[in-house]
């Protein structure tokens, strides 16, 4: 399918060249075929309008150098515009800089994998960057969750938080920050439990671990295989918690990753991050130009720009 | 402007005809594409829909009626619930999916279920992979008063469920739940392990397993149309779970599954809880789908 859907769309693009003039006509049908290729890659479907919409009006009277045809115009502004629409060109680190024990925030929809990637962002502050790093479960909902994390942090060689059985996530939160002072850790990353975007009292219970914590990332942790529910999720976490970071999961799959599209979109925050795979070393940094191609299915509007 | 005009605006609009035009299909059509059936899908229940009802006057609570039927007829031919067949002894249902979609918890609800009917149930702790599998799915042994049976961790989860289904004949139960670690389907290494575990349980009983569940994300969205297509190709898929309806996502992917595999859909998950587990539905699921569908268009608009 996705073949025959990428062989349309640069069919199109092939098409506009042939032409060589660049008609509103011209546009808007290769409009129609980004508009489908961005759907069946999960981008969100008012993502996908707004999107078309800016592109539309960036190609209809775009100045056609007489070195390129009119195609590869298009094609190019596509491009262009996707990337930036995902961040622009490069990757956006994590940001550490507050005083330290500096609070890391996990949040994200049950089994979207926030626990693996605490232990992934474990692993790679204290061997990268050679920080001090404490992690701490929240998660008193899940069964074995806690432990889930201690596990983790020994395969990581990092120190968690012991387990007391009882206390609620804010009290967890509190004592593992006060832990963090006191032993003097770099970092203290908190995982929380998997919560519905309309589960209002859980949401009200990730809100008061942040009031306590004030961390200096809250990062969204999000399946790459998300549909169209990619917009009330990041809407619900981004107002209830502010999001400053997302990262995205299981990249390593053959999903598109339409939804990397949309969270960019409502939560304003960069994607930092992608998990690789289920090892604590399958982290990696996010970069929008890679994404792009593989939204459209099209690993092949690069080369066409590249024609240019 | 349009959003005045926009479907399930209220009461008032339950009461108020409007026609149905290009216009007012176009926007049915964006409300079943927000719900995750897929464009392609979508389009053609729309053309359906456009065959039989193009301009007639209709409220919108007659459309979403008539809509929510139109689904429905996709969906009723797999609405078919998970029976164990009492010939086997145990009757063997191996558990797989992607990571994360709900596994080790449906087999936790359906040890419940199962057990309340009085049925023997036991359950293997086949993800020897994930930190902290096993402990989880004890967790749900002692929940659901249901033996789990485990190895040491790494343990070859083959060897383990052999273990498992000759310990199980051995007790007399009647069913055995095998939990597997998740895995993406285009690891092809990984979808191996899958088929082992098949081939070695066959080794002890050449029936088994009597019953393939997929479990499904129903956030997922178009992906779960591979999942499906790999996962029924290299282990035999007999039928689907779809989880976490509970949510604001609709798994209106679903449908589409549906209309290209026409697998069986057992159950839905609806919560975290071991009671959280309901039958599927064609009419509830398919009334869902619509109802939420323009709940996020007016949110998105
Ligand atoms: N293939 C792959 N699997 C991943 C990745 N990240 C996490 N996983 C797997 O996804 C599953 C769920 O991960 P968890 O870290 O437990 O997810 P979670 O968000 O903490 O789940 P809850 O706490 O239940 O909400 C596990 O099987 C992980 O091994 C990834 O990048 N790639
Ligand atoms: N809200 C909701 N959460 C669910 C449902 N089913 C499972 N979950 C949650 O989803 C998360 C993952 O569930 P698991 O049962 O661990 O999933 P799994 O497929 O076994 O995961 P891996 O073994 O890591 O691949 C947990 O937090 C569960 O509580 C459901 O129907 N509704
Ligand atoms: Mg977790
Ligand atoms: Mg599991």
């Amino acid at each position: 399918l996705f073949e025959a859907l990428s062989g349309r769309l640069s069919g199109v693009f092939d098409g506009l060249a042939k032409r060589g003039a660049l008609s509103e006509a011209d546009v808007m049908e290769a409009m129609r075929e980004v508009r489908l290729a961005m759907l069946d890659a999960d981008v969100a479907l008012p993502v996908v309008k707004d999107f078309v919409n800016k592109v539309k009006e960036r190609a209809v009277g775009a100045e056609v150098l007489e070195s390129i045809s009119p195609g590869q115009a298009v094609a190019k502004i596509v491009n262009d515009a996707l990337i930036d629409a995902l961040g622009g060109a490069g990757a956006v680190p994590l940001n550490l800089n507050a005083t330290p024990p500096v609070p890391v925030l996990m949040v994200g929809l049950q089994g979207s994998g926030k626990t693996t990637t605490s232990g992934k962002i474990a692993l790679r502050l204290s061997t990268r960057e050679r920080k001090k790093v404490l992690l701490a479960s929240l998660d008193t909902q899940r069964p074995a969750a806690q432990l889930q994390l201690a596990q983790l942090a020994e395969q990581a060689h990092v120190a968690s938080l012991p387990i007391v059985a009882g206390q609620t996530p804010v009290e967890i939160a509190q004592r593992a920050m006060d832990v963090g002072r006191r032993e003097g850790y770099d970092v203290v990353i908190l995982d929380t439990a998997g919560r519905l975007s309309i589960d209002e009292a859980l949401m009200e219970e990730v809100r008061q671990v942040r009031a306590v914590t004030q961390p200096a990332e809250t990062l969204l942790v999000v399946d790459a295989m998300t549909g169209q529910d990619a917009v009330n999720t990041a809407k619900a976490f981004n107002d209830a918690v502010g999001v400053t970071g997302v990262v995205m999961t299981r990249m390593d799959g053959d999903a598109r990753g339409g939804a990397a599209l949309s969270m960019k979109a409502i939560t304003g925050a960069p994607i930092k991050l992608t998990g690789s795979g289920e090892k604590l070393d399958a982290l990696e940094e996010f970069h929008p130009e890679r994404v792009a191609g593989r939204i459209l299915g099209l690993g092949d509007i690069a080369g066409l720009v590249e024609k240019a | 402007s349009r959003s005045t005009q926009k479907l399930g605006g209220g009461l008032t609009s339950v009461f108020t005809k409007r026609k149905l035009d290009d216009e007012a299909l176009e926007e049915l059509e964006d409300l079943l594409i927000t719900a995750d059936l897929g464009p392609a899908v979508a389009e053609r229940i729309i053309d359906s829909f456009r065959r039989t009802r193009f301009g007639t006057e209709v409220t919108d609570e007659e459309i979403r009626t008539a809509l929510a039927d139109e689904i429905a007829s996709v969906l009723e031919p797999v609405a078919i619930p998970f029976e164990p067949d009492p010939a086997h002894k145990p009757h063997v249902v191996l558990v797989v999916g992607v990571n994360g979609v709900g596994k080790t918890t449906t087999i936790g609800k359906m040890a419940r279920s199962f057990s309340d009917q009085g049925k023997k149930v036991m359950m293997v702790a086949g993800d020897t992979f994930r930190a902290a599998a096993v402990e989880q799915l004890q967790v749900w042994g002692e929940r659901t008063g249901c033996q789990v049976i485990a190895g040491a961790p790494n343990a070859d989860a083959a060897g383990l469920a052999f273990e498992g289904l000759k310990r199980a004949k051995a007790q007399d139960a009647d069913l055995l739940f095998v939990d597997t670690a998740g895995r993406l389907h285009n690891k092809s290494a990984l979808m191996e392990e899958l088929a082992k575990i098949i081939r070695v349980m066959r080794k002890f009983d050449e029936t088994a397993p009597h019953s393939v569940l997929l479990v499904l994300d129903a956030t997922t969205g178009q992906n779960a149309m591979e999942q499906v297509r790999v996962f029924r190709e290299l282990v035999n898929v007999t039928g689907l779970v779809v989880t976490k309806l509970d949510g604001s996502a609709r798994g209106g992917i679903v449908v589409a599954l549906a209309d290209s595999f026409g697998l069986p859909v057992h159950a839905v998950g609806v919560g975290e809880q071991v009671e959280d587990l309901r039958p599927f539905s064609a009419q509830d699921f398919a009334r869902g789908l619509v109802g939420s569908a323009e709940a996020e268009a007016e949110t998105a608009s």
